[in-house]
């Protein structure tokens, strides 16, 4: 976490005082989560009364997705389709499989061509089937895993031509890229506190006024009827921090990180391992790509190998996205983008941050070429064989 | 050292990580994951491959302060195991799939890729005792608690695979081991034994077999080839076995009656009375051995089954093939199963039951003489 998220959280959990309540602590705990909800809202290019405090992103998620369709369904019963590219996270995947199994949606998974980006004629077409059966549109701004970003205002003006509203799960992409909610003709949009050096466990949906959503919680009526629930004043608090933080520095942020990541995949390519770049990546671009994202394929090694491997050397990174059970499978983005199950094994996934230095670069690459040569041994010991 | 200990979420690996920790060597916790479709939760004492379980084992592994991976073994453990597993039921045989577990992906795959990624060796909860002989070559022994040795079922792994093994509890009784997982704060040390076959979760293997191999109905006949019922497939079937014949008249003699064999090929399920049951002579297969394969006649301690007593016998060996002459006759001897030979506590090795039979007599109506071969060999007749 970022220093000065630390700070002001910590100094605001001596703090006592319910931000609902009338009292004169409860005002001042309020008091700071209106500023609070006013400088993410500036940092955002949005309204301070779009900003609706939640436990994260995948509660903003679920917040619009099923908030949206089940108000959208109640105004319109034919409206049940929902609309989500086959690369989103599982906050979105799982929360409209749920809704297919149990609320009556239909759901159309998105194709994306091979960097993962979704096409704005597949999105138009797809409505183009039944455009008044559709709920709500879904597309992630940027992708988690292989950093891809998406066309979000195309696809946000072409959904409005049918009157459709549109979500989008912004938290990978808010600090590392340009990020504005009015600008993007967004219903919706997801970020999280942790992603940009905030605390864990706070997050924001921000929705336009007009956007009309089913609460998930039921009680005190906080955040616009529509998340009733305490609100968490030192976490809220540092998220705020933590956004300011992100969004000042992210231009420089943005060219440094580039200039690391262009490092790394260059170094990895030269290794001479056959290593591949996932995605869209052009040297210096900071607008396609994650500027913190390198994705890579090392042919022939089990992802889990490299990782213990990598780790091993000191250098921290993962396959994909964290899954529950620590199984690692393959990657559903990877997948998508037409990759087969082999392939999708060897992927190795590095986050650059605001604490990633050259010297973090120049480790990996002097630990890859010993990794990469183990974990290929390791995959032969362990691959299904005819005999043995 | 640099060693993987394979942790299940059970006390025993639990306990036997945390030996390997304080004993000095640096230690990675490995739990692998063998079902394609793990539950959520343990919903019995069978299994060890729910989510809930790889759980455990992380929180151990935190509590100790190791790193702990999860590696997907499922597909390896599909091919050797249970697939193998259905095979050989396919074929009239009872095979032992721990035994298996152990020769093809404890100490083989997963033990092939901690050298591969530059581990020197595999620590396991097993309770067993690895002991460096004269000649410097480790020996595999019983456990000092007779009443959890697992030395049977690890009877199939050769020297290379002991010389890069460790069982830390094979000192100690079960009881020691909840008491010191308690002590060490493992919440998992009152968590209940694992048993049965962990991929089979409800425990049902007939039930669980005819859903892969579908029912296929044929006879039950007696020692004079007298049909005396009717099953659902022959591969339900284990020899020494009295449940579930469904035999609608009782012996001659009152007697029980028992499976003596099972014969895939004409769907045939043979049964009689008790005393046919006992066998004396055993030909195995597939031998493996923890050392130096023996010379000659030896004069061995034999176990047929996990937790099954020791009989005193002579072994012979030529290459893959074991011949078992017992010093009394036992029941229960099931092709497909193992006989695992002792010299006093050491593991010699193992063999795979090919046929067993009596030194005097063959036994089923329609079968050669199931020792034909060994005895055609010229072995001497044991004393």
């Amino acid at each position: 976490m970022l220093p000065e998220a630390i700070e002001a959280m910590t100094a605001q959990m001596a703090k006592v005082g319910n931000a609902s309540s009338l009292h004169t602590s409860g005002r001042l705990g309020r008091r700071v989560v209106e500023e609070s909800r006013e400088a993410i809202a500036q940092d955002m290019g949005a309204r301070p009364s779009e900003v609706l405090f939640t436990s994260g992103g995948t509660e903003s998620d679920n917040l619009a997705i099923k908030g949206t369709y089940w108000a959208r369904r109640d105004a319109d019963p034919r409206r049940v389709r929902i609309l989500v590219s086959m690369v989103e996270h599982h906050a979105v995947l799982d929360c409209v499989d749920f809704l297919q199994a149990h609320e009556g949606a239909k759901v159309t998974r998105l194709e994306v061509d091979h960097f993962g980006r979704v096409r704005p004629e597949t999105v138009r077409a797809a409505i183009e089937s039944d455009p008044e059966g559709v709920a709500l549109v879904s597309v992630m701004w940027a992708n988690n895993e292989v950093g891809t970003v998406q066309p979000i205002v195309e696809i946000a003006a072409l959904c409005h031509e049918f009157g459709i509203p549109v979500h989008s799960d912004a938290v990978q992409a808010v600090g590392q890229v340009e990020v504005d909610f009015a600008a993007s003709g967004l219903d919706l949009m997801s970020i999280s506190g942790h992603k940009i050096g905030g605390p864990q466990g706070v997050g924001a949906l921000l929705a336009r006024r007009d956007a009309t959503l089913v609460p998930l919680t039921h009680g005190g009526g906080q955040e616009r009827q529509v998340r009733s629930g305490s609100l968490d004043v030192p976490a809220i608090r540092g998220f705020a921090v933590a956004m300011r933080h992100a969004t000042s520095h992210r231009v420089v942020g943005a060219q440094r990180l580039v200039g690391l990541r262009d490092k790394l995949i260059r170094g990895a390519q030269d290794a001479g391992f056959g290593v591949q770049v996932t995605g869209d990546w052009e040297p210096g671009d900071c607008v396609r790509r994650l500027p913190g994202n390198a994705h890579l394929l090392v042919p022939g090694c089990d992802g889990d190998s490299l990782l213990y491997l990598l780790d091993a050397a000191g250098v921290q990174c993962s396959t994909g996205s964290a899954c529950q059970a620590g199984v690692p499978q393959p990657s559903h983005v990877l997948l998508a983008m037409g990759m087969s199950e082999h392939t999708a094994r060897g992927a190795l996934r590095l986050t650059l941050g605001h604490t990633s230095t050259d010297a973090d670069v120049d480790a990996f690459l002097a630990a890859l070429p010993a990794a990469v040569e183990r974990a290929q041994r390791a995959q032969v010991a362990t691959s299904p064989k005819q005999t043995r | 050292m640099r060693v993987v200990a394979a942790m299940s979420g059970g006390v025993d690996s639990a306990v036997a990580a945390a030996r390997m920790v304080e004993a000095g060597h640096e230690v990675v916790g490995v739990h692998l994951a063998l079902s394609q479709n793990a539950a959520t939760l343990r919903e019995s004492a069978r299994g060890c491959c729910t989510i809930e379980d790889a759980g455990d084992a992380r929180r151990v592994a935190d509590m100790i302060g190791i790193p702990f991976y999860v590696w997907d073994m499922a597909a390896r453990f599909k091919q050797d195991v249970v697939d193998d597993f259905i095979a050989e039921y396919a074929a009239g045989r009872t095979p032992n799939p721990c035994l298996r577990c152990n020769e093809k992906i404890k100490f083989a795959a997963l033990l092939d890729k901690a050298l591969a990624l530059g581990f020197d060796a595999v620590a396991t909860g097993h309770y067993a005792q690895i002991v460096q002989g004269r000649s410097g070559v480790p020996e595999l022994h019983r456990a000092v608690d007779m009443g959890k040795d697992q030395s049977y079922v690890l009877g199939v792994l050769d020297a290379h695979q002991l010389a890069r093994s460790y069982f830390p509890l094979g000192d100690t009784t079960k009881a020691q081991i909840r008491q010191e997982a308690a002590a060490r704060g493992f919440y998992v040390a009152a968590k209940p034994d694992s048993h049965d076959i962990c991929f089979i979760a409800d425990g049902d293997t007939r039930k669980w077999l005819t859903e892969r191999l579908g029912e296929r109905p044929g006879d039950i006949i007696d020692a004079d080839g007298t049909t005396v019922g009717r099953h659902g497939g022959a591969y339900g079937f284990t020899v020494g076995q009295r449940r579930g014949l469904r035999l609608g008249q009782p012996a001659s003699g009152g007697e029980p009656r028992y499976v003596v064999e099972v014969q895939p090929r004409t769907n045939t399920v043979v049964v009689a009375t008790g005393d046919l049951l006992g066998v004396d002579v055993i030909a195995g297969d597939h031998a493996r051995w923890c050392g130096p394969p023996p010379t000659g006649v030896v004069s061995v301690g034999a176990q047929v089954r996990a937790h099954g007593e020791e009989v005193p016998a002579t072994a012979w060996a030529d290459g893959k093939l074991v011949e078992v002459r017992l010093q009394r006759r036992i029941r229960g001897v099931a092709p497909g199963q193992s006989v695992v030979l002792y010299e006093g506590t050491r593991v010699l090795g193992s063999a795979t039951i090919a046929r067993a039979g009596t030194a005097t007599a063959a036994i089923g109506p329609n079968s050669s003489d199931p020792t034909g071969k060994a005895a055609a060999s010229g072995v001497p007749a044991a004393g």
